[in-house]
C-alpha cells in the first residue's frame, strides 16, 4: 500500500469520483486557480476544468445554496468550505434548505451533497477561526456527519459521502492534512457508520473522532508504556450515523470509558455519547464515563491559553487515571 | 520648491504642512511596524493569521485623520494600520501580536482582533464582511442618542460578495446612519481578483442601487485621500446619509504569511507588484513634502529612523512582556457570571 498524506487522500477521492461519475463537481473560494487554501485540490482545475471545479466569490451562503440546489436536479456537488468557521454563514442552507428537503417534500427529492473542510483550531487562529461544531450538524436530523481521523479513512469516506444521496457534512482537520498513512490503491469506499478500534486494549476504552484519536493513540501509547495500562481506542469516524454497538461491546470488556474531542465540552458530541452509555450500558460501568475536551471558553489567541483551552495527551492521561481509581 | 503661498493651494484647506507631515509619518510608523511583523511571526513570535497592510497605508491614515475623538470605527482582520493610525500605542499592538498579556486585547485577540475602546476603535473581525452589519448598529446608536458622530467601517473589496454586506448597505440607507463604508479595494481576495468575483467590478456603482451617495477614489495618494475623505465625513455628519466609498488601492505583500511568493506568482506577476510599488503612498508623500519645501532630505531621513525605531521598541518592549497569566483563560465569557465547567 502506498503512503500518502491525509491532502493528498483526499484529493485522490476527488479526482477518482469525478472520472467515474460527470455529475461530481467541485465548488468553492480559492479551490481552482490556486490550488486550494489547503491544497487539497491541487491540479483539479487543469485536469477537470472550469465547469467541474468552480470558483467562486467570498460568498459561503451562495456557495452551500447552489451546491444544495444543483444536487437536487441530480448533480453532485462537493462544496469545500475554507474552514468550517466560515461556513457559520451557511448554516441556513445547510439546516433549513439541504436538511429539511427530503422530509418536508415527502420523499420526493433528495440533496446529495457534500460539504467539507476543515474544522478546529490549535495554530492560534483565536476565537472567529477555531471552530468545531460538529455536534450543530449531528444535532440536525437529515445530516449525516463524518469525521476521519486518517488518510485511509479519509479517502474510503469522502468516497461514500459523493455517493451518499444525503447532505453530508464532511469534517477534516487543519492539522491532519500533512499527516501520513497506508492507502488502498484504487476504489474502495468506508461506509458511515462504523466505528474503528485503532488500538485494541481491556482497561479502558478512548473514544474519540477525528485530529484527537491521534492524540489519544499517543496517550494509549504513553499509558502503556508507563504504567502497564491498555486502552482500546475507538474512532468513531462517523458521528451521524453514530456506531453505538462499537462502544459498546468495548465497555462490556473494559468497564470504563472515557469521551475525547476537540469541541467545547458543554452540549459537546461527548454529551450524546456518555448520555447513551448511561442508558445502554450502566450496569456495565465501573467509573463514571469522563470527557476530555475544550475548555467552555471562546479560544484565546495566546499561545499558553490556546494550549490550556485545547485537549491534551495529557489531559487523556489524566482522565484515563481517574476512570480507573 | 514652492513658494508657501502655493503649497497652502496644493493642500487641502484643514492641512497644514504641520499635520501633513504628521500624517506622513503615521504612514511611516505603519510601513515599519509591517515591515517588523514578517521576520518576528518566522521567529514563531506570533502564531495565526497575520495580514500586514504594506502599500494601503494611505488609506487608513487619510481617512481616520478626519475622525473626532468621540467618532468610532471598526475593520477587518488587515487592521494593524488601523490602529496605529487611530493612535494606537504601538507597543501594544505588537504585544498582541505576541500574544501577551500587555497587548490591546490581553493577548487574547491577536493580530486580527486589534481593538481600542477609548479611542472608539471597536474591533478587528476575522469573518470577511462581518463587521459590515456591525457598523449600521453602531451608526444607529449615534442616531438613537442623536449624536454627530460617525462610525467608519473599513472592508475589503472580497466583502462585497458576502449577502449580509448587502443587507447592511441597505438597512444602513434606510435608517440613514452616519457610517462610512470604507471599501478597500486593492484588486484581490486573497488570490480572486476583483474582476472575477465580482459582476459588476466597479464596486462603488455596485453599491449605487442602495440608495446612498457612493464614489470610487484613488488610494494611493495621501494627500487625494484626505482630500476626498474630509468632503465624505463631513457630509456623513452633517447630512442624515451614510457613504459608500471604494477606494483603489494595492497590496504589496501576499494575502498573509502563507501567501508567499510562489503562491502569489499563481495569481499576480512580479511586474504588476511593480507597477503598483512605484505608486508608493509613502514615497509619493515623501516626495511632495521635498518638493513642496515643507521637509528636507535630512528631516525624512530621520522621520524614517524614528518611526524604524518606534517599531523596534514595539518588538523589544513585545518580547519583554509576560504571557497572560494562565486565569484569563476563563476571564472575559461573561460579564457578570464565572465558567461553571464540571469537571
Ligand atoms: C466568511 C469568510 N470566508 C472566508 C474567509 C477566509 N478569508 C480570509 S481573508 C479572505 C480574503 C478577503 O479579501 P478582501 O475582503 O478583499 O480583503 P483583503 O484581504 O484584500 O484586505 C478570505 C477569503 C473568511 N475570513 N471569512
Ligand atoms: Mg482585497
Amino acid at each position: 500500500m502506498a503512503v500518502i498524506t491525509y491532502r493528498e487522500a483526499l484529493r485522490q477521492a476527488l479526482t477518482e469520483e469525478m472520472e467515474r461519475d460527470p455529475n461530481v463537481f467541485l465548488v468553492g473560494e480559492e479551490i481552482g486557480r490556486y490550488q486550494g487554501t489547503f491544497r487539497v485540490t491541487e491540479g483539479l482545475l487543469q485536469r477537470f476544468g472550469e465547469m467541474r471545479v468552480v470558483d467562486t466569490p467570498i460568498s459561503e451562503s451562495g456557495i452551500a445554496g447552489m451546491a444544495i440546489g444543483a444536487a437536487m436536479i441530480g448533480l453532485r456537488p462537493v462544496a469545500e468550505f475554507m474552514t468550517f468557521s466560515f461556513a457559520l454563514i451557511a448554516v441556513d442552507q445547510i439546516v433549513n434548505h439541504a436538511a429539511k428537503i427530503l422530509y418536508m417534500f415527502g420523499g420526493q427529492i433528495s440533496v446529495p451533497v457534500v460539504f467539507r473542510g476543515p474544522a478546529g483550531g490549535g495554530a492560534q487562529l483565536s476565537a472567529q477561526h477555531s471552530h468545531s461544531l460538529e455536534s450543530w450538524y449531528a444535532h440536525i436530523p437529515g445530516l449525516k456527519v463524518v469525521t476521519p481521523a486518517t488518510p485511509a479513512d479519509a479517502k474510503g469516506m469522502l468516497k461514500t459521502a459523493i455517493r451518499d444521496d444525503n447532505p453530508v457534512i464532511f469534517m477534516e482537520h487543519a492539522k491532519l492534512y500533512s499527516t501520513r498513512g497506508e492507502v488502498p490503491e484504487g476504489d474502495y469506499t468506508i461506509p458511515f457508520g462504523v466505528a474503528d478500534v485503532k488500538r485494541e486494549g481491556s482497561d479502558v476504552t478512548i473514544i474519540a473522532y477525528s485530529q484527537p484519536v491521534l492524540l489519544a493513540l499517543h496517550a494509549a501509547e504513553k499509558l502503556a508504556e508507563t504504567e502497564g495500562i491498555q486502552c482500546e481506542v475507538i474512532d468513531l469516524r462517523s458521528l451521524q450515523p453514530l456506531d453505538m454497538e462499537t462502544i459498546l461491546r468495548s465497555i462490556s470488556k473494559t468497564h470504563r470509558a472515557v469521551v475525547v474531542h476537540e469541541d467545547h465540552r458543554n452540549v459537546g458530541f461527548g454529551a450524546e455519547i456518555v448520555a447513551r452509555i448511561q442508558e445502554f450500558a450502566f450496569d456495565e460501568l465501573d467509573a463514571p464515563v469522563l470527557r476530555v475536551a475544550s475548555a467552555d471558553v471562546p479560544i484565546p489567541y495566546a499561545r499558553n491559553l490556546e494550549r490550556a483551552a485545547f485537549p491534551s495527551e495529557e489531559d487523556i492521561i489524566r482522565a484515563v487515571k481517574r476512570v480507573l481509581v | 520648491m514652492k513658494t508657501e503661498v502655493a503649497v497652502r493651494k496644493a493642500l487641502p484647506e484643514s492641512l497644514t504642512p504641520q499635520r501633513l507631515v504628521e500624517l506622513y509619518r503615521t504612514m511611516l510608523l505603519i510601513r515599519h511596524f509591517e515591515e517588523q511583523c514578517s521576520p518576528a511571526y518566522r521567529q514563531g513570535k506570533m502564531g495565526g493569521y497575520m495580514h500586514v497592510y504594506i502599500g494601503q497605508e494611505a488609506v487608513a491614515t487619510g481617512f481616520i485623520a478626519h475622525m473626532r475623538d468621540d467618532d468610532y470605527m471598526v475593520c477587518s482582520y488587515r487592521d494593524h494600520g488601523h490602529a496605529l493610525a487611530r493612535g494606537t500605542d504601538p507597543r501594544r499592538v505588537m504585544a498582541e501580536l505576541f500574544g501577551r498579556y500587555t497587548g490591546v486585547s490581553k493577548g487574547k485577540g491577536g493580530s486580527m482582533h486589534l481593538v481600542d475602546v477609548e479611542r472608539g476603535f471597536l474591533g478587528g473581525y476575522g469573518i470577511v464582511g462581518g463587521m459590515v452589519p456591525l457598523a449600521v448598529g453602531i451608526g444607529y446608536g449615534i442616531r438613537y442618542r442623536g449624536g454627530d458622530q460617525v462610525c467608519l467601517c473599513f472592508f475589503g473589496d472580497g466583502a462585497m460578495n458576502i449577502g449580509p454586506v448587502h443587507e447592511a448597505l441597505n438597512m444602513a440607507a434606510i435608517y440613514k446612519v452616519p457610517v462610512v463604508f470604507v471599501c478597500e479595494n486593492n484588486r484581490y481576495a486573497m488570490a480572486t481578483p476583483v474582476e472575477f468575483a465580482s459582476a459588476v467590478p466597479n464596486l462603488a456603482e455596485r453599491a449605487k442601487q442602495y440608495g446612498m451617495p457612493t464614489r470610487q477614489i484613488e488610494g494611493m495618494d495621501l494627500l487625494e485621500v484626505y482630500r476626498q475623505a474630509e468632503e465624505i465625513i463631513r457630509q456623513v455628519r452633517t447630512t442624515p446619509t451614510p457613504f459608500f466609498v471604494e477606494v483603489i488601492t494595492y497590496r504589496f505583500e501576499g494575502h498573509g504569511i502563507a501567501d508567499n511568493p510562489t503562491n502569489q506568482a499563481l495569481y499576480r506577476t512580479k511586474e504588476e507588484v511593480e507597477y503598483w510599488r512605484q505608486r508608493d503612498p509613502i514615497v509619493n508623500t515623501a516626495r511632495f513634502l521635498l518638493d513642496s519645501g515643507i521637509a528636507t532630505e535630512q528631516q525624512l531621513l530621520e522621520w524614517d529612523a524614528h518611526a524604524k525605531q518606534q517599531a523596534l521598541e514595539a518588538v523589544a518592549y513585545a518580547d519583554a512582556s509576560p504571557e497572560p497569566p494562565i486565569e484569563e483563560l476563563y476571564r472575559d465569557v461573561y460579564t457578570d457570571m464565572e465558567v461553571q465547567e464540571w469537571r
